[in-house]
C-alpha cells in the first residue's frame, strides 16, 4: 500500500531573467479576447530553438513543439506548419526577418534559443514577437536540468498566453485522477497524477484499495482523496514527495468527498451516520474537526469558495439533489440551482465568479456553470454520463470525465478525460493510457 | 424449506436468471457467472448442502440482497419479506456477524451515490434492528456506484444493481 513516488516539482529551475526588448518597445496590439464566445486562433510561428550542438538542438525541437501543442491545445493559438517557414531561424540571429514570417501571415512568432552550460544545465531563451508591428512582446531566459526541460517549455507557453491573452496561463501544471482498469464489477482505480498535457504520468497507488475523488492542496504537494484501504471508505491525505499516506481525522465511520480549504489548511468532507451526511470541516493543524450541517439528508460535495468565506455543496434536504451555498462556518445555507433536474459536484471557480456542476436531467448528464448566487445557468456539454468538473488555475478551463454507455457483455464503459472552455468551445480529449476519471487541476507550479 | 424458499424466490431467480442469459455465453466468465453475486442464489437453490451459516446458507435460505427504486431508499414490501428471513437466519446463528453493502446504479453522481449506498445499507439494517438483530451483529459499507452486481447500461442492469447485500463476515 505505502509507496514511496518521487516526483520533482518544486522549483529545479532557476533564474527566470526578462531578456532586453529587441527593437522598439510592444504596445500591447497583438490580443486575443477569451471572455467572447468564439474566437478565431491567432496564426503564430514557433520554429524549433536552435541550439549549438545536436543534443541542444534536439532539446530545442522538443521545447518548441511541446509549447505549440500547448497553445494549439488551447484552442486560441493556430501554430503554423513549419514546412512553410521561409526563414531558417539561426542562433545567431538578433531580429526575426519579418517579411518572411508576414508572407505566411504568422500574426504572432517565436523564436529561442538552447545553451548547455558549464554546469551542465540548460539554458533556454525566448521571445515573442509581433510580425506586423515588428516588436518584441516578450523574452524570457531560464535555466534548468536537461531532464526539466519540458516544463520550460510550458512555462514559455504559459507566458505567450499571459501575454497574448490578459490571462494567467495554465500550462505548468498537472492533474491528478484515477487510472481505471478491468471489468465493471471489479474496476482497479489507482491514484495518478501527470501533466495537464498528459506526459509524464505516474501512477501514486498500487491498485489494490479502490481509490476516488483525488484533490490537489492549493499550497502543498499534497492531494486529499477517498480509499477503502483500511476497509471501510475513509478520507486520506497523500504527500506526493514521500509518498506517505495517512487518514484524515479520527471519524468513527464513513468519510468522504474532501476538499482542501484555500489556504491548505483545512480539509471539508463528508460524514455518513445512520443514514444520514453531513457536512464537516477538520483543521489539519489542530486535527480538530467541526460539524457544519445538521441534517437528515445527504449532504455532500463541498467545495470552498477561492475566499474561503462560502462553502457550495449538494444535497436532497428539499427532496431532490441540489446547489446550496452557506458560509464556511455552517450558517446561513440558500439554494441557490433551481433549474429542472439534479445538481451535483459544485465547484467554485478560482476566480469566484462561477460555479461549475454537474447536471442530470432527463437521462443525459450535463456540465454547466452558474453564478454563485444561482442565476446565469450556462451548459456546456451533454452526454451519457459526464460527470466531476475541475478548473484551469486561470478559471478559463474546465475538465471532466465522460464514461460511455456499456452493454451487457460488459463491452464499453470506458472513461476519458476532457477539457472545455468556459465558453462551451473546445471540447478535447485529454489522452491517457488508460481509463481514467475524476480529474483535478493543480494550482500552476510555482 | 427448500420448497418454501423457491416458491417465495421464484420469480426473482427467474429474473436474475434471465438477466445473466441475455449474454450468449453465461458459462464461465459471462456476468454474474459462477462466483458472481447474481448467480449464487440460483445456483445455491438447486445445489444443495451449504456449511450452515456461511454466505450460501444466507443466500439460499433467506436470500442476500434487497432492491430499491432510482433514487430511493425505501424499503419494499418484498424486501421487508426478504429481510425478516434474513433476521430469522442470523437467530439460528447467534454468532454470524454480517456487513450490508449498499449499491447504486451508475445514474447518479460519485460522491452522492456513495451517501445514497449508505443510507440503503442503514435502511436494511434498521429493519434487521427492529426485528430483534442486535445492532452490534451489522455494519454497514457503502460502494456507491463502484461495484454493480449486473453490468450493462440498461434499467435492468441498472434495478439488478440498486441493492443492499447483506454478507457473512
Amino acid at each position: 500500500m505505502r509507496k514511496s513516488c518521487r516526483i520533482p516539482a518544486g522549483a529545479i529551475f532557476a533564474a527566470l531573467i526578462a531578456l532586453p526588448c529587441l527593437g522598439v518597445p510592444a504596445r500591447a496590439e497583438l490580443r486575443i479576447d477569451i471572455t467572447s464566445g468564439h474566437v478565431e486562433p491567432m496564426p503564430i510561428a514557433i520554429p524549433a530553438f536552435p541550439g549549438g550542438s545536436p543534443n541542444e538542438s534536439q532539446a530545442g525541437r522538443d521545447i518548441a513543439g511541446v509549447v505549440s501543442a500547448d497553445l494549439e491545445r488551447s484552442g486560441l493559438f493556430r501554430p503554423i506548419d513549419p514546412r512553410s517557414f521561409i526563414q531558417n531561424v539561426s542562433l545567431g540571429d538578433t531580429q526575426p526577418r519579418f517579411p518572411d514570417w508576414r508572407q505566411i501571415n504568422a500574426q504572432a512568432l517565436v523564436t529561442g534559443s538552447v545553451q548547455t552550460q558549464g554546469d551542465g544545465r540548460l539554458r533556454v531563451e525566448f521571445r515573442l514577437w509581433d510580425v506586423f508591428a515588428e516588436q518584441q512582446l516578450a523574452g524570457y531566459g531560464y535555466t534548468t536540468t536537461q531532464q526539466n526541460w519540458r516544463r520550460i517549455a510550458h512555462i514559455i507557453a504559459d507566458e505567450i498566453y499571459k501575454r497574448i491573452t490578459g490571462e494567467d496561463g495554465y500550462f505548468d501544471t498537472r492533474i491528478v485522477y484515477v487510472a481505471e482498469s478491468g471489468p465493471a464489477e471489479k474496476r482497479v482505480k489507482r491514484l495518478s497524477i501527470m501533466d495537464q498535457d498528459g506526459a509524464n504520468n505516474r501512477f501514486l497507488t498500487d491498485g489494490h484499495a479502490l481509490v476516488l475523488t483525488p484533490r490537489f492542496s492549493p499550497t502543498a504537494q499534497e492531494i486529499t482523496y477517498l480509499s477503502y484501504g483500511s476497509g471501510a471508505p475513509r478520507v486520506y491525505l497523500f504527500n506526493i514527495d514521500t509518498g506517505q499516506q495517512e487518514v484524515v481525522g479520527d471519524f468513527p465511520g464513513m468519510t468522504f468527498a474532501p476538499r482542501f480549504s484555500p489556504d491548505g489548511n483545512r480539509v471539508v468532507l463528508s460524514r455518513a451516520e445512520n443514514g444520514t451526511t453531513n457536512l464537516y470541516v477538520l483543521d489539519l493543524r489542530t486535527r480538530r474537526a467541526t460539524r457544519l450541517t445538521d441534517s437528515q439528508a445527504i449532504d455532500t460535495s463541498p467545495c470552498f469558495s477561492p475566499d474561503g468565506s462560502k462553502i457550495v455543496f449538494n444535497s436532497d434536504r428539499g427532496g431532490s439533489q441540489q446547489l446550496y451555498v452557506m458560509n464556511s462556518d455552517g450558517s446561513g445555507v440558500k439554494r441557490i440551482s433551481f433549474g429542472s433536474g439534479k445538481y451535483g459536484t459544485p465547484v467554485w471557480s478560482p476566480r469566484g465568479d462561477l460555479v461549475a456542476f454537474t447536471k442530470i436531467e432527463g437521462g443525459s448528464f450535463f456540465i454547466g456553470v452558474m453564478r454563485p448566487d444561482g442565476s446565469g445557468e450556462r451548459l456546456l456539454t451533454r452526454d451519457f454520463l459526464v460527470e466531476g468538473p475541475t478548473w484551469a488555475p486561470n478559471g478559463r478551463v474546465l475538465m471532466y470525465f465522460r464514461q460511455s454507455p456499456t452493454d451487457s457483455r460488459g463491452h464499453g464503459g470506458s472513461t476519458r478525460l476532457f477539457s472545455i472552455d468556459l465558453t462551451g468551445s473546445n471540447q478535447r480529449e485529454v489522452v491517457t493510457s488508460q481509463d481514467a476519471s475524476d480529474p483535478a487541476w493543480s494550482p500552476l507550479l510555482r | 424449506m427448500r420448497t418454501r424458499i423457491t416458491g417465495i424466490f421464484g420469480g426473482l431467480m427467474l429474473l436474475l436468471a434471465a438477466a445473466c442469459s441475455s449474454a450468449p455465453e453465461t458459462a464461465p466468465g459471462g456476468p454474474g457467472g459462477p462466483g458472481g453475486p447474481g448467480a449464487g442464489g440460483p445456483r445455491g437453490v438447486g445445489a444443495g448442502s451449504f456449511a450452515p451459516g456461511s454466505q450460501q446458507d444466507l443466500e439460499a435460505s433467506a436470500g442476500d440482497r434487497i432492491f430499491f427504486a432510482f433514487d430511493r431508499s425505501d424499503i419494499t414490501p418484498e424486501s421487508q419479506e426478504i429481510l425478516a428471513r434474513q433476521a430469522e437466519w442470523l437467530r439460528r446463528y447467534p454468532n454470524v456477524t454480517v456487513t450490508i453493502e449498499g449499491h447504486c446504479d451508475e445514474r447518479g453522481t460519485r460522491e452522492y451515490n456513495l451517501a445514497l449506498g449508505e443510507r440503503r445499507a442503514q435502511a436494511a439494517k434498521n429493519v434487521l434492528v427492529a426485528l430483534g438483530i442486535p445492532a452490534s451483529r451489522i455494519s454497514t459499507i457503502s460502494y456507491g456506484k463502484e461495484r454493480p452486481a449486473v453490468v450493462g447500461s440498461t434499467e435492468e442492469a441498472y434495478a439488478q444493481n440498486r441493492r443492499a447485500v447483506t454478507t457473512v463476515n
